[in-house]
């Protein structure tokens, strides 16, 4: 479910990351100004809680799978919704640079789909609604199951948007959307149960937490709506930006191949697909140049690609030699990793 | 079970303990490592789909990076290879969806799905590649501060550094529990039922929480007043600014000019 660099163009990537660069500095300010000093040590401690949750699984009856907590809404329910955000985009950055989930471009993107989603739409509009000031088990259960089908579907759709969007993957957008979206509902329901759950157990063990939690949170102040428009304009203003900067530069899309096999560009099979993919040839960053060697006619130009290719495997081969001389001469001198220290 | 804690562990532990090593990549400001990672992604991202001779060239940095750092290129793939599933199964179906010849060698016609194919695992190598060097050359606290200096907002970046400090804890905890509960059960074989699960998850949540409030009480003990204050000194030197320029510049070029079908044509012609 996380987005890759690998699939996104510097476009998608670049405005998702305007945005939730523009919603961390927001949520920021926001605990801030909270003047709830406590929140702070709580929330990197609930982030490093969702890490260590979800190491414990639970077997799902007659499916041969299990579960595990997904983390979103229950970070949502115990901080309210800006530190949650700023939580859940942290757990996000640890997992892009630890485990290399996605990539540093895509995190942008996962922030937007994992983080503003659950906070700010999921939690505020769905679960705050059902389950009110005075929560009872069936509430809970309804609240939180709503809540994070509905949560985990936006996120789904969102990387399909932000797939198709950039044009890498070829799988069309309505087969990519009938894959995610029921993945993503039995996902949604097992996030729903556990979150309804342990939110169950820490009502009968310790209700003070949850009353104290609904009690301080700034959450009355928080102008969702505001919010909202503020991201959408963001996003509006980036993308409008970094778009009209592709098509101030036209990129040479045509690859020099093109030319010389004669075949024309790839004929779009369905409407949403064709204009998809004008929109992804807008958003090619940079100006292309061909290098073309016209005075020796066709052959020469096919020339000029195979010449792209050796240029490329020899710079390649010699990073690769660099790299091992610099690897020799290292080993002498310098390194001696310590064992770990931590903890 | 057993397997995904030690994975974890595997993961940020080794990338740790890499962390700490002393070579001259390691010895570089954060920042100028920061920033060329992101021009170095944007770079090999904005390509278009069908390219790969270009993208070739940009393996440089990597490589040096890892001859620099003295850094385990098999782990690295390792980890690499983890990840690439979803990567991939997003890929595959490029080579069936996209059956237009676009290469033509001799008689062998290529189509431009497998070309994009093959375009998407050299950029998903290079740019999860980038972060990974990134990490394992600078440690996750220095990133952090690095962060702060390139003006994060502050408060994120403390949550950053509280969460990256508090998994091993919980980590910890987490498998105490899980063996306190193994001692004490005889069905291994199908795992943890529903109900337990939610009674174990629920535990580990309270002490959680307890633990923060604990911290936060320390914290108040140590005079903490709801800002907390970042102490550490980089030095953005003349090392730093050739790291910065040098590869940033090679990237643009590599990116802008076709000076790698000027290198290539060079060689063709003089090898005829």
């Amino acid at each position: 479910m996380h987005m890759a660099d690998a699939l996104l163009s510097p476009a998608v990537g670049g405005t998702m990351w305007a945005a939730s660069a523009a919603t961390v500095a927001y949520c920021s300010t926001k605990v801030r100004q909270s003047l709830d000093d406590r929140k702070i040590p709580l929330m990197g401690v609930l982030a490093a809680f969702v890490f260590a949750a979800q190491m414990i699984n639970f077997t799902i009856p007659a499916t041969g799978s299990s579960g595990h907590l997904g983390g979103g809404l229950i970070l949502a329910i115990l901080l309210g919704a800006p530190a949650a955000f700023l939580a859940i985009a942290s757990v996000l950055t640890v997992q892009a640079l630890f485990f290399a989930d996605g990539g540093l471009l895509a995190l942008g993107c996962n922030i937007f789909n994992l983080g503003i989603f659950p906070c700010f739409i999921a939690y505020p509009l769905i679960y705050k609604k059902i389950v009110g000031d005075h929560p009872t088990s069936g509430r809970l259960l309804t609240g939180s199951l709503i809540a994070a089908i509905a949560g985990l579907q936006m996120g789904a759709f969102g990387v399909v948007l932000e797939t198709t969007l950039s044009g890498i993957s070829e799988l069309p957008f309505s087969s990519f959307v009938i894959m995610m979206q029921p993945i993503h509902l039995a996902i949604g329901i097992v996030e729903g149960l556990v979150t309804a759950g342990v939110i169950s157990f820490i009502w009968q063990a310790r209700p003070e937490i949850l009353e104290k939690a609904a009690a301080d949170r700034p959450i009355g102040a928080l102008p969702i709506g505001k919010v909202l428009i503020g991201l959408a304009m963001v996003t509006i203003f980036t993308g409008g930006i970094l778009s009209w900067y592709a098509s101030e530069h036209p990129d040479g899309l045509e690859w020099s191949m093109f030319k010389v096999s004669g075949q024309e560009e790839l004929e779009a099979t369905n409407g949403l697909h064709h204009s998809l993919e004008i929109i992804q040839e807008k958003t090619a960053f940079l100006p292309d140049y061909n290098f073309k060697d016209t005075a020796e006619g066709d052959s020469g130009r096919l020339g000029t690609s195979a010449s792209g290719l050796v240029g490329g495997l020899l710079v390649m081969l010699m990073g690769i030699a660099i790299g091992l001389v610099l690897k020799k001469r290292g080993v002498v001198g310098h390194d001696h990793p310590h064992p770990h220290p931590h903890v | 079970m057993s397997t995904k804690i030690d994975r974890a562990f595997d993961n940020i532990g080794r990338l740790d303990t890499l962390a700490e090593s002393n070579t001259p990549l390691h010895q570089l400001d954060p920042r100028a490592k920061l920033l060329t990672t992101a021009v170095f992604v944007v770079s090999v991202v904005s390509f278009n789909k069908y390219e790969i001779a270009r993208l070739l060239p940009f393996f440089l940095y990597p490589a040096v990076l890892i001859g620099l750092g003295n850094l385990p290129l098999g782990f690295l793939l390792r980890k690499l290879l983890i990840v690439s599933p979803f990567v991939i199964f997003l890929g595959i179906f490029n080579p069936w969806l996209d059956r237009e010849i676009i290469l033509q060698i001799g008689t062998f016609g290529i189509s431009g799905g497998w070309l994009s194919f093959l375009s998407l695992l050299l950029r998903f190598v290079l740019t999860v590649g980038a972060a990974l060097l990134l990490i394992a050359s600078t440690g996750f606290a220095t990133i952090c501060m690095a962060l702060e200096k390139l003006s994060t907002p502050r408060i994120f970046a403390v949550q950053l550094l509280l969460l990256y400090r508090y998994i091993f804890v919980l980590i910890a905890e987490t498998l105490r529990l899980l063996r306190a509960h193994s001692l004490r059960s005889f069905d291994r074989k199908n795992g943890i039922s529903y109900r337990v699960f939610l009674q174990l998850l629920g535990n580990l949540l309270l002490r959680t929480i307890d633990r923060a409030q604990r911290i936060h009480t320390a914290m108040l003990c140590r005079a903490f007043t709801g800002e907390i204050k970042i102490i550490r000194q980089f030095r953005f030197g003349v090392k730093e600014v050739i790291f910065l320029t040098g590869f940033s510049t090679l990237f643009i070029i590599l990116r802008l000019t076709d000076a790698i079908d000027l290198l290539g044509y060079l060689v063709l012609q003089i090898s005829r």
